[in-house]
């Protein structure tokens, strides 16, 4: 496999006027790696994604996808990647099969293809059913499965587990680590530090627009001398209440 | 290619499938036209109704020919000679249920004539009651009945007639009701359809992301905005023919004119500036509440103001110089001209061009204010 990196980000910062949303982030994610970007509310982690992504320009700094620089936007390397953004990120009133078809259709995919992923997910029961009837987890499966449906090699997930209820978390885990296993790059945000200790091969805690830290949850519970990746993530931000 | 298609689909199985919008783009202005044109179908006089209280020789005496002609002006009700008949006819008269009563009072029977007792030689006074309530049906009776009366007697003497009338129809060219309603309610329709569907569009897409994830699909923006634009031309399109289909029904009576179908390029046009009107509306608005209510609040203002639900005529000077500046307004115009009154290239291109240029212009203010997120 190619030994360029997944992702490599130098320097990205981004000013909303006043505002620091991020301040100099360097990553390097290397080729089938599960990391986690952690952080509290308005540590600058979407604003992060983004600038990776390629949805917002950096004012400083740039990141390369897969050795292909993310801004300006590139369709061939679009291709490549996939992202979720949120899981109502769907088109009005259409039915979880025409959802992913017509995703699928973006990405050249035929309809087959669409449906077989969509069983991947497990919804093939659920393939008539429209967006807005769907559970929390069903959406969230249904988007994610949008975000594979044209075989990336590199995936983004914002936030895939929030809201959802245990049962449904512990079923998402599986299944992506089922895509990680496929020998995906998977880059996820998320607020729960169980889901990260779990999943992670590593995680990048961000605070400030910086990022603090960058390792293996196991090796960073044995650096800081505690018990959880949750206590990491508190030593490392802090304890005061965050908006 | 695909990309193209799919979104297209996608964007009209989403517009099939919201019951609210096909009511509020297609049913709602649709009623309008059935209801309005019902109301102001054919004000003009229809037959005058009589009613004919027993023998009358004139009447009873005229041929199959004749009465034939006459049928589509006058019906005639018949009742019993008697006394009561009489009586209850007399009381429909005054009611206005019918337009009129004839009966005959026969010669030297010493019954009251009302035209100075001159009967002497007469076979039969003709008696006609009319009412005094509408002098029009009125006159229109006395008119038939008279030369109704007037012919008998010249068949009566044998001789040819000396003068005869010649009448033929002229042309009607004022504006039937229908001419007008079609028109203003397509155009009205049309405008909603292109104003809220693009405005909802926007920033529903922009709240729910999907505008940042088509961003990031190998998709462009031609495909995007070419699937939006053609979405909306085939609704308008549908608008006209579903419209067009149900004036020129018998009943409603719409009467197309030579180069009617200039009618798709400047409902197509006009499409297009709509679409730029919610363009802004969605560049401006947060919600789809919000988004809502500003179309809302352009839409029908601009659809009185543009003479959609009644003429303008007798509007006062400012609101017809408003109307000028509107889109609608110059929609409606120019369609009255090619649908019903005759009227070709030299009405729609100069429409056709303003409605392009109004598009252009405000597509370009709605580019300054685009957003791609909510904050």
């Amino acid at each position: 496999m190619d030994q360029t990196p997944a992702i490599m980000a130098e320097g990205l910062r981004k000013r909303y006027g006043d505002v620091t949303a991020v301040d100099g982030v360097s990553l390097e994610v290397a080729r089938g790696e599960f990391y986690g970007i952690l952080g509290p509310n308005g540590a600058g982690k979407t604003t992060t994604m983004e600038m990776l992504e390629g949805l917002r320009r950096p004012d400083e700094g740039s990141a390369r996808l897969l050795g292909e620089p993310s801004w300006p936007r590139d369709p061939r390397l679009l291709r490549r990647i996939g992202v979720q953004l949120q899981a109502s990120a769907f088109f009005e009133k259409l039915t979880a099969r025409e959802q992913i078809r017509t995703f699928g259709a973006l990405y050249g995919v035929p309809p087959e293809a669409a449906d077989a992923m969509l069983a991947k997910v497990g919804l093939t029961e659920k393939a008539g059913v429209r967006d807005d009837q769907l559970s929390g987890g069903q959406a969230q499966r249904l988007s994610i499965a949008c975000a594979l449906v044209h075989d990336p090699e590199l995936v983004f997930l914002d936030e895939p587990t929030t809201g959802l209820d245990p049962q449904a978390r512990r079923n998402l885990w599986d299944l992506l680590r089922t895509i990680n296993a496929e020998g995906r790059t998977v880059v996820l945000t998320t607020h729960y530090m169980d889901e990260a200790q779990q999943l992670c091969d590593r995680v990048a805690v961000m605070d400030h627009g910086k990022v603090l830290r960058v390792g293996a949850p196991a090796a960073l519970i044995e650096e800081l001398g505690v018990e959880s990746l949750e206590d990491v993530f508190l030593a490392l931000t802090g304890r005061e209440y965050r908006e | 290619m695909t990309g193209f298609v799919s979104l297209s689909r996608a964007m009209a199985l989403g517009l099939l499938r919201d019951r609210a919008a096909v009511f509020f783009t297609l049913v709602f202005p649709l009623m309008f036209l059935l209801l309005f044109g019902a109301l102001f179908k054919d004000t003009s006089a229809n037959a005058v109704k009589v009613v004919q209280v027993g023998n009358v020789a004139v009447f009873d005496g005229l041929p199959e020919k004749e009465r034939e002609r006459l049928r589509p002006v006058l019906e005639i009700e018949r009742t019993s000679g008697s006394k009561a008949a009489l009586e209850q006819a007399l009381e429909k008269v005054r009611k206005g249920e019918v337009d009129g009563v004839v009966y005959q009072s026969d010669a030297g029977s010493g019954a009251r004539t009302d035209i100075g007792g001159r009967d002497a030689g007469t076979d039969g006074q003709v008696e006609l009651r009319v009412s005094a309530a509408d002098p029009a049906k009125a006159g229109s009776v006395r008119g038939i009945v008279s030369s109704i009366v007037q012919e008998e007697n010249l068949r009566a003497t044998g001789q040819p007639p000396r003068y005869t009338l010649g009448t033929h129809r002229v042309e009607d060219e004022s504006v039937q009701a229908i001419q007008f309603l079609t028109p203003g309610l397509l155009g009205w329709a049309v405008a909603m359809g292109a104003v809220f569907g693009t405005a909802y569009n926007l920033v529903s897409w922009r709240k729910k992301r999907i505008l940042r994830r088509l961003w990031l699909a190998p998709i462009g923006t031609g495909s995007v905005v070419g699937a939006r634009v053609g979405v909306n031309l085939a609704l308008a399109l549908a608008q006209t023919a579903i419209f067009l289909a149900v004036a020129t029904l018998p009943y409603y009576g719409l009467q197309l004119t030579g180069d009617w179908w200039l009618c798709v390029p400047l409902v197509l046009s006009a499409t297009l500036a709509f679409m730029s009107i919610g363009l802004v509306v969605g560049a401006w608005a947060k919600t789809e509440e919000a988004a809502n209510g500003l179309a809302q609040l352009i839409v029908l203002p601009m659809a009185f103001l543009s003479g959609s639900f009644f003429p303008l005529d007798s509007a006062p000077e400012w609101v017809q110089t408003v109307s000028r500046f509107l889109p609608l307004r110059h929609l409606a115009d120019a369609l009255q001209g090619v649908l019903s009154r005759g009227e070709s290239w030299g009405t729609a291109l100069p429409v056709i061009g303003g409605l392009l240029l109004f598009g252009a212009v405000l597509t370009l203010i709605a580019r300054s204010m685009f957003r791609w997120d909510t904050a």
